[in-house]
């Protein structure tokens, strides 16, 4: 039983720095939570005030209940794996995975067999007797794994604890560190920024931005119904398209063409009482070679002419790339996106747009195409504070 | 001789052979040559012969047939184990405390510490002999201990707090979260994986402190505290005419045993330190 309740919790560090503003989270008992945003937003230091490394400026941090403010770490029985693993050098695997079991002063009988059993779990069992500089990183991170593992603590804490390792045994850990979650169900928070890994591993995810937690939701609901513009262009590979557009009477005006509202958006935007200059976002799968859409679609939808910049082919879809001349859309959350993922710096002006077509569309590379998008998926931000537009509970 | 870079051709190779020979020859000549004179027995020690033509332990059941020697080898034993484990041991909680924790002063005291490591000794001899003089220290085994931790201490605090910034934080960290105490640890992962540091450091300051001849020779009288090398100095032969070159150098040799002693115990463990080291790769 332990579930995580963060209350308000605030972290100010000595010099000033406020890295983690009134963050409330309730971790369920079990639940896979993951922490994702740009470097610098307090993901880590949100786990390190879990884990007690950090001490909370304000607010309460609840364990299974009780208030553990002011336990140190060895007495909130979570354990945590770290980026760099912090193996202990001078111990072999097996000294390693003991050693929170030692320190518990467990009897020698049962430390062997906790060891075993996780050495079998996580495939170490010929490397027991083993230093850690000997071991590859698969290896080290599987033994950093298994040190968690061994005491069944409350819950586990883990730090970016692939990112060490190389993109094929990042995907293969990825899955492994899934299934162990779920085989051993103990309440897991897992810090990253690869928002692959925050798609596919969470039954929630955390987005964070400059320390203020942005959404909290279950990836494909944080995908489909991102809450700002700083979610919308966080979740999703290749991000979503953003384009500034003008609401009048209902229809959108924007470089990709007028587009009449359907009702559905309509209503959520005249609920939610959107200014007339907009940023419109669409995600790339939303767009569709013109030729391919039936008559009734093409009608409803907005459709634009252009110029293919780049045409990739990935067998089962094709991505086209456009650079449309027109004004970016402006916005803060935009730039910090842009800067986090190193495109700000990228020459460019006017729009660029990703488009992901059905494999059968006829585009081609260097040659005008007609695109249609469709129009009920359209989402829609207010520019001056990032505010989903279009954004429903469900 | 060789140049630097290129090729090793055999002619380099010979090159730096005969170089090294030639260093190691120079540097070994003078040892040896007081190992050969303190096998001689009196009447041949001056004959200039390097290798003796009678040998003879005569020097050596000289200076252990007086309590001159043996007591001032007690005393260099003594006081420089003494001193090295004090400055060891607060050097290490001192530099683990300079390369961990921020707190206020800390440069302060690490300016301090080498500005002491930096004065000249000499010119710290007179007081402290009226120091010494007054608090009833001179002449005893505290009055050497203190001045030499006092200048043990920051060569013990540098090479420390080195090794300390190597060893990673997080390992600290993970220990913590593993279940330990601050105290837990520090003595289970953080001073296993300083000990080649801890070793190094002894080595060092026991060597500073055995070797010390100045601060022994003016804060010393008797023999109650004199160490080896004032006891040396003090060497005369059995009459006026007799030359005590020989029991010198018998003594020589027998305070240099120790040190050879104890940089091969810790050498080996040294080494093992350094291997199982690697935390990450
Ligand atoms: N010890 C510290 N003292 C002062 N400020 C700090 C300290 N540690 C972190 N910060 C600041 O707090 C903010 C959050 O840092 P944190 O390490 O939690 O980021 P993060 O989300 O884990 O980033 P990354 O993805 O790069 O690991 C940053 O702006 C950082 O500069
Ligand atoms: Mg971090």
């Amino acid at each position: 039983m332990a579930e995580i309740v963060l209350d308000k919790v605030t972290k100010r560090y000595p010099d000033g720095a406020l890295a983690v503003q009134e963050v409330n989270l309730e971790i369920a008992d079990g639940e896979f939570i993951i922490l994702v945003g740009p470097s610098g937003c307090g993901k880590s230091t949100t786990l390190n005030m879990i884990a007690g490394l950090e001490d909370i400026t304000d607010g309460e941090l609840r364990i299974g209940g009780q208030r553990v403010n002011e336990k140190a770490p060895k007495d909130r029985d979570i354990a945590m794996v770290f980026q760099s693993y912090a193996l202990y050098p001078h111990m072999t695997v097996k000294e390693n995975m003991a050693f929170p079991l030692r320190l518990a002063k467990v009897d020698n009988a049962t430390v062997e067999k906790k060891v075993n059993d996780a050495a079998e779990i996580l495939d170490l069992t010929q490397h027991l007797d083993r230093k850690p500089s000997n071991l590859s990183g698969g290896q080290r991170q599987r033994v950093a794994m298994g040190r968690a593992i061994v005491r069944n603590p409350k819950a586990f804490l883990m730090d970016e604890p692939l990112s060490n390792l190389d993109a094929k045994l990042r995907v293969q850990m990825r899955t492994s560190v899934s299934r162990l979650q779920k085989q051993l169900g103990t309440t897991t928070v897992y810090v990253t920024h690869d928002q692959t890994e925050a798609m596919t591993l969470g039954d929630r995810v955390v987005v964070m931005r400059g320390g203020v937690v942005q959404q909290i939701g279950a990836p494909q609901f944080l995908y489909d119904q991102p809450a700002n513009l700083f979610v919308a262009g966080f979740i999703g590979s290749p991000s979503m398209n953003f384009v500034p557009a003008t609401l009048e009477n209902g229809s959108l005006r924007s470089i990709l063409g007028d587009v009449t509202l359907t009702d559905r958006v309509r209503q959520l935007v005249e609920g939610a009482d959107a200014p007339r200059e907009v940023i419109m976002g669409i995600r790339p799968e939303h767009f569709e070679d013109a030729a391919l859409v039936d008559a009734a679609a093409l009608s409803s939808g907005g459709k634009f002419t252009q110029h293919v910049d780049v045409l990739e082919s990935m067998g089962s879809d094709k991505y086209a790339y456009f650079n449309l001349t027109g004004e970016q859309a402006a916005s803060a959350e935009l730039q910090e996106l842009a800067a986090d993922a190193g495109s700000d710096d990228v020459p460019g002006d006017g729009i660029s747009l990703v488009t992901r077509l059905s494999s059968a569309s006829g585009a081609v590379e260097g040659a005008s195409s007609e695109i249609w998008f469709d129009a009920d998926k359209v989402q829609l931000f207010d520019p001056s504070n990032g505010r989903n537009l279009t954004y429903t509970e469900r | 001789m060789a140049g630097i870079g290129g090729a090793e051709t055999p002619a380099k190779k010979w090159g730096w052979g005969v170089l090294n020979t030639v260093v190691v020859i120079y540097a070994l000549i003078p040892v040896l040559w007081i190992v050969s004179l303190s096998f001689k027995s009196s009447k041949t020690l001056a004959d200039g012969n390097f290798i003796p033509r009678e040998w003879s332990l005569e020097n050596y059941q000289n200076i252990f047939s007086t309590s001159e020697f043996t007591r001032a080898l007690i005393n260099s034993i003594g006081i420089a184990i003494i001193a090295t484990a004090i400055a060891v041991v607060f050097g290490t909680m001192a530099a683990y405390a300079i390369a961990r924790l921020d707190f206020p002063g800390k440069n302060l005291l690490v300016g301090v510490s080498l500005l002491i490591a930096m004065f000249p000794q000499v010119s710290l001899v007179s007081p402290l002999f009226e120091i010494e003089r007054s608090l009833g220290l001179f002449d005893t085994w505290p009055g050497l201990i203190l001045p030499y931790i006092t200048f043990a201490l920051p060569l013990a605090i540098y090479t420390l707090s080195a090794f300390f910034r190597e060893i990673p934080w997080e390992l600290e960290k993970a220990a913590k979260m593993d279940g330990a105490t601050p105290g837990q640890a520090f003595r289970r992962v953080i001073a296993p994986l300083a000990a080649p540091g801890v070793f190094t450091t002894a080595i060092l300051v026991f060597i500073f402190c055995w070797n010390d001849f100045l601060f022994a020779i003016s804060l010393t009288s008797t023999e109650q505290s004199r160490t080896v090398p004032v006891a040396l100095s003090f060497f005369t032969g059995s009459s006026q005419f007799e030359d005590p070159a020989g029991s010198i150098a018998a003594a020589a040799v027998v305070i240099t045993i120790p040190i050879i002693i104890f940089v091969l115990f810790f050498q080996r463990r040294i080494v093992a330190g350094l291997t199982s080291g690697a935390v990450k790769g």
